[in-house]
């Protein structure tokens, strides 16, 4: 008798179970597809026409029906993700979307990665990283710490300096303040002029790949590149493909090639003899004469810098996985542990056995 | 038009910020939409657009004076607000006899039209109509989608993409889950799209998931399809590129196995076993006899044997 009381307590404890869920499950024929990222729901399931045809309030009660078995099933799936309490025990529950997986078009192109400057190609080259400076100094004047440049900078006022010293070489008649002034001056235009041709260098980068069939600009600011291009493009739109176009007298007679040059041409096998007989003979000169085909000393030299620079590349990794800690272990081991034994242990293994000392120190 | 977006060199912080705001970038800012009234624009259009302004603030901007343009035929006008106002959803309302009660639902992409949609407003139960409750302005939508059609049609597929990047709202990688007021259900039955905006009662049930309710709020619209001007395909693929550096990085050096257990890989230096430090046991160590011994013979300094 007990154990018939212990089965009806437990199948009504599962009814109860079964009754709380049924207020929150949906039957559907076929399954929601979701993007939690989006807070997105799609239902594939075709809407009974026959109900939605006719206008009134049964149409909006069908529809809020509708809406609300598709809100619940999204709602469900939504109170599975990973939930936790913000701002610690009494904050609101906050869950944590995944990332939006419906594909939807951008807004603009991604960015194009600008090309480097000539100081930045320069950088890369000899393995010079950026350090990063702080951005107070320490003044002794006034005691105390001030910025490295603007208001209140640590060297003074530069308008307020009353003297300027006459250096050792120079004009005693000369005014020192004019020329600081003068110098400063050129120095600005300088770097402007510079910063300049970067940007236009970038420009004329992003152009020439993005758009190479724009239109001609229509006053100025046409490139030699831009005219040439539209000038060929001009010469082939006739009828005859551009084949009886008459040429400027300085102008190459061109042969019309479909692919633009990209495709390599070979020689006939059987054509001119005489300029083969010509090759050959220039090719056994070249062979016989004592005088190096191959400059040396430029090779040396190109080579040592690809290596300085792969070297460099190498390190920069190296340090930026190691972090800060390591950089500063590997500073303070450089400086403490150095002897006069170990420094040359220690010193860069140079590539090329042969070229190394003589050539880095001639430039070709 | 490149002679007007020469580099202009920003002359304070505020400007820099403000290019620098519209510049691509790798993740992009939330859309932006911009309604505008066409030259006869009546009042069901007016309402529409003011309501879904109310919809999608702040990410919206809504023109009061009325434009007379023709987004079908000539779209130079709207990109030209788009360049301006930097945003790339519209929303262009307009009415005439041939169309009545129009609405243009379109989007730009580099501001140029990518897609444009046109559609009917048949019905429209605004936002001051409906005597309910509303959530406050700015919450995140929940998009729903019924019917096959949306999947079926090519256009309307589009029609979808376009309406989950016009109501979609910003991109947020957590959510309050107290705070999912609000639902926009589109069906889409018998060539009309209805569109309903429900406010969201969560009930208690006995689970951890709650029973909703739904009240009816906000607007509602009952739409037709009439024509469209969609993106050709390479155009369309061109704009869902994403940047590689936006890939998810796979992390190197982890494994799961079928049981789920997850295996790390750690990479060592060689070992040098002879400066292997073990256990030291204080009975095992070397005495100095035993060490001495081992090293040759040679006689220990104290020898202990019995005189």
């Amino acid at each position: 008798m007990a154990a018939v009381r212990v089965e009806e307590v437990l199948a009504a404890a599962e009814e109860q179970e079964a009754e709380k869920r049924r207020s929150v499950t949906v039957e559907k024929e076929l399954e929601l597809e979701f993007d939690l990222g989006n807070l997105l729901a799609l239902d594939r399931n075709p809407p009974p026409a026959a109900g939605l045809r006719g206008a009134g309030p049964r149409r909006e009660a069908l529809l809020r029906a509708l809406a609300r078995d598709n809100a619940q099933l999204l709602v469900a799936r939504l109170w599975e993700l990973p939930a936790e309490r913000a701002g610690g025990a009494g904050g609101p529950l906050v869950a944590r979307l995944p990332e939006p997986a419906f594909r939807l078009p951008r807004e603009k192109p991604p960015p194009r990665p600008r090309p480097p400057t000539r100081w930045e190609q320069f950088a890369r080259l000899k393995g010079i990283r950026r350090r990063k400076r702080t951005s107070l100094v320490w003044d002794e004047q006034a005691k105390e710490w001030r910025r490295r440049w603007g208001y209140r900078r640590a060297g003074g006022d530069p308008a307020r300096a009353w003297l300027a010293e006459v250096p050792e070489g120079a004009d005693p008649q000369e005014d020192q303040f004019a020329r600081l002034r003068r110098e400063k001056r050129e120095r600005v235009a300088r770097n402007e002029l510079n910063r300049l041709r970067n940007l236009a260098r970038a420009h004329r980068a992003g152009t020439g790949t993005a758009a190479p069939a724009a239109p001609l600009h229509p006053t100025g600011h046409q490139s030699r590149e831009e005219l040439g291009r539209v000038a060929r493009v001009a010469r082939v739109s006739t009828a005859s493909l551009g084949r009886f176009q008459p040429r400027l007298p300085k102008e190459p007679a061109e042969p019309p090639s479909r692919s633009g040059g990209r495709k390599r041409r070979f020689e006939p096998l059987l054509g001119n003899l005489a300029a083969e007989r010509s090759r050959q003979l220039e090719l056994l000169r070249d062979m016989g004469s004592k005088r190096p085909v191959l400059d040396i000393t430029r090779a040396v030299n190109k080579q040592l810098r690809q290596e300085e620079a792969e070297a460099a590349a190498a390190k920069g990794k190296k340090q930026s996985q190691r972090g800060k800690r390591g950089r500063r272990q590997q500073r303070a081991g450089r400086s403490a542990k150095k002897s006069g034994a170990r420094r040359q242990q220690q010193q860069r293994p140079v590539g090329s056995g042969t070229g190394g000392g003589g050539g880095r120190r001639k430039k070709a | 038009m490149e002679a007007l977006d020469r580099v202009v060199k920003p002359k304070t912080k505020r400007a820099k910020r403000f290019l620098e705001k519209r510049e691509p970038k790798l993740k992009e800012n939330t859309k932006n939409a911009m309604l505008i009234k066409g030259g006869n624009a009546n009042l069901t259009v007016t309402e529409v657009l003011k309501d879904i302004y109310a919809v999608k603030k702040p990410f919206a901007v809504l023109y009061k004076k009325k434009n007379i343009t023709r987004p079908f035929e000539d779209q130079t006008s709207l990109e030209f607000f788009s360049k301006k106002s930097d945003c790339s959803l519209f929303l262009f309302g307009s009415h005439n006899k041939k169309r009545p009660n129009n609405l243009i639902i379109g989007r730009m992409f580099d501001y140029h039209v990518l897609d444009m949609i046109e559609l009917g407003i048949e019905k429209f139960v605004s936002l001051k109509d409906v005597k309910n409750s509303k959530c406050p302005e700015g919450t995140k939508p929940m998009l729903i989608f019924a019917g096959d059609m949306f999947d079926v049609n090519e256009e309307y597929r589009r029609l979808k993409s376009l309406l989950i990047d016009f109501f979609r709202g910003p991109s947020v990688p957590n959510i309050r889950l107290a705070g999912l007021e609000y639902v926009l259900h589109f069906t889409a039955v018998d060539g009309k799209i209805y569109m309903r905006s429900y406010k969201v009662l969560l009930k208690k049930s006995g689970c951890k998931i709650p029973r909703i309710e739904l009240e009816e709020m906000g607007p509602s619209l009952d739409l037709v399809m009439r024509r469209t001007h969609l993106a050709s395909d390479d155009l369309y693929k061109l704009s869902l590129k994403q940047p590689k550096a936006l890939k998810p990085k796979k992390k190197k050096n982890i494994s799961h196995d079928v049981f789920g257990t997850t295996y790390g890989r750690i990479h060592m230096q060689k070992q040098d076993l002879s400066k292997l430090q073990t256990r030291k046991m204080k009975g095992l160590k070397k005495r100095p006899a035993e060490k001495s011994a081992e090293d040759g013979g040679v006689s220990p300094k104290k020898s202990k044997s019995a005189s």
